[in-house]
């Protein structure tokens, strides 16, 4: 569905990603995991076009989209819940999720696919009206989630969904993405978490400083000697 | 003094808190979206009581059509400032950008008094607005009833497009998350060019009512007028909309009040307004409605 060819990405004189390549199949769910600064966001980051790559390509669904702008590829089904959750804290959550569907001119679609996310989030029903930026952690990060939803996506990049959450909170993210991606959503997610993400995962790629180190089936990896070492503290 | 007179001050207070208003609303949108303190902003007030000059004396356009034109020309102009003075330094540091605000603000004026001589002009003011209604001893002119009754009209609109519309709600998100905007597909240079256009619209609104109250145009006609909104929209809690509404009536009514009280102080009417807006930060830093942000890591 995806795929980024030998891609490099410098912030200013550092560089940043040193000539990476993935794949992702329609329909799995495929995990990059690695330690901070590893260059994770940034991939993420080249996919959506908000970092230009300095060389490599990428392309999705067969279409070269290394340079094409944000808006495009949102309307394309590509769609990014950033680090850090970044909902627009001073709108309602249900302003929050009309936004997540800006692109979108189906209105009465938008409003049935609102009601369905409530649906699957009935926590965000019972907050409506309420500030996005009054709302817990998790609560965010579901409204995050919910609000990348809204747009259709068929890619769904996740950076770091885990990040600052309790734990129970974290076994109900990953609930949620293993349901989205039952519904026939693709996933792409970044975790610092290794074993959640690779539990779930059909696919990984481990990266260390800027470079893909190791990757493999999710089960194969988990029981990497390497990996176990590295990231599950094993 | 009498209830009568009071009465009177009372209507040109309103009066000229609803021009401040008018005009506090552009600064406070723009700095609301972009941290940006437009100071090109009075000027872009003054071109819109030039364009209606133009308008009617010389293409001899009917009043209402003057008005409508200069609204839009006025829209268009704040666009092009945007575009041209603070686009090309998006992502440069805030100081560069508020030098070029400043050096668009010397721009306009110059150019304006070399184009259209320095000399006053006088703004053409329709028979309608000639009325006076004199109620018991007092007399108000029909301006004074109109100006709150349109700025009223203006903000409901304003207030309905941010709180309602799509549009709206993009311009929300844009001021609080450029990035986290551009990700729901939001164009945020579009959104940014309708927060000029609106605000830019709303000043030529209070261009024209500025003319039927103080005819006498000159190029540097919006630099008074201009600080004094900036200073409404500081007093009301800049980036907040209602927050710049009720800065502009409150440094409106009292400069006309300051005067009728103690008409000695007249000649400090201006420096009233400086030391209303020292007061008012010592107290509230954030302004009136501004809140106090605290940012959550």
């Amino acid at each position: 569905m995806i795929k980024l060819n030998d891609i490099h990405v410098y912030y200013g004189g550092i560089h940043a990603i040193k000539g990476i390549s993935i794949e992702v199949e329609k329909g799995s769910v495929v995990s990059l995991i690695g330690a901070n600064g590893a260059g994770k966001s940034t991939t993420l980051r080249a996919i959506m076009s908000l970092e230009k790559p300095k060389e490599g390509s990428i392309t999705y669904k067969d279409k070269d989209i290394t340079y094409e702008k944000t808006r495009e590829l949102v309307k394309n089904g590509l769609v990014l819940v950033p680090e850090g959750r970044h909902v627009f804290t001073n709108l309602t959550v249900e302003e929050n999720l009309i936004l997540g569907a800006y692109l979108r001119k189906d209105n009465d679609k938008v409003k049935e696919d609102i009601k369905w996310v409530y649906e699957l989030f009935p926590r965000l029903l019972e907050r409506k009206e309420q500030l996005a930026g009054t709302m817990s952690g998790g609560e965010q990060q579901m409204l995050a989630v919910a609000r990348a939803l809204m747009s259709k996506p068929e890619l769904l990049l996740m950076d770091e969904p885990s990040l600052g959450l309790a734990p129970l909170i974290v076994k109900d993210i990953f609930e949620i993405i293993k349901k989205i991606n039952s519904l026939g959503v693709t996933i792409l997610l970044i975790e610092q978490n290794a074993k959640v993400a690779l539990e779930i995962s059909d696919y990984a790629y481990v990266m260390e400083t800027g470079k893909i180190v190791l990757e493999g089936k999710g089960k194969e990896l988990l029981n990497d000697e390497n990996v176990k070492k590295a990231y599950l503290g094993a | 003094m009498s209830y009568e007179i009071f009465l009177q001050h009372l209507s040109n207070g309103i009066a000229l808190g609803s021009l401040y208003a008018l005009i506090a609303i552009g600064y406070t949108m723009v700095y609301g979206i972009l941290r940006l303190i437009n100071f090109a902003h009075g000027d872009i007030f003054m071109i819109a009581t030039y364009v209606m000059f133009y308008g009617v004396t010389m293409f001899f356009m009917p009043w209402g059509v003057a008005v409508v034109v200069a609204i839009l020309l006025t829209g268009a102009l704040g666009i092009l400032v945007e575009r041209l003075a603070y686009r090309p330094l998006r992502n440069s540091p805030r100081i560069s950008v508020m030098i070029s605000a400043i050096g668009a603000s010397y721009l306009i004026e110059n150019l304006s008094i070399v184009i259209f001589g320095g000399r006053p002009k006088a703004f053409p003011i329709p028979e309608f607005f000639n009325h006076v209604s004199h109620i018991g001893s007092i007399s108000i002119p029909r301006a004074n009833f109109f100006i709150p009754v349109i700025t009223v009209v203006a903000l409901i609109v304003l207030l309905y497009i941010v709180n309602k519309t799509k549009t709206g709600m993009a311009m929300r998100a844009v001021s609080k998350d450029y990035e986290a905007a551009r990700l729901m597909g939001i164009n945020v240079d579009n959104i940014i060019s309708i927060t000029f256009g609106m605000g830019s619209m709303l000043a030529a609104v209070g261009g024209v009512m500025w003319g039927i109250k103080y005819p006498n145009l000159i190029p540097l006609l919006g630099l008074m007028p201009g600080l004094k909104a900036f200073i409404a929209a500081v007093i009301g809690g800049i980036g907040n909309i209602k927050g710049a509404v009720l800065g502009g009536f409150l440094l409106g009514m009292s400069e006309i009040m300051i005067i009728a009280f103690l008409p000695s102080l007249t000649g400090y009417r201006d420096a009233f307004a400086f030391i209303l807006l020292i007061a008012i930060l010592l107290f509230k830093p954030d302004g009136l409605l501004g809140k106090n942000v605290t940012e959550k890591v």
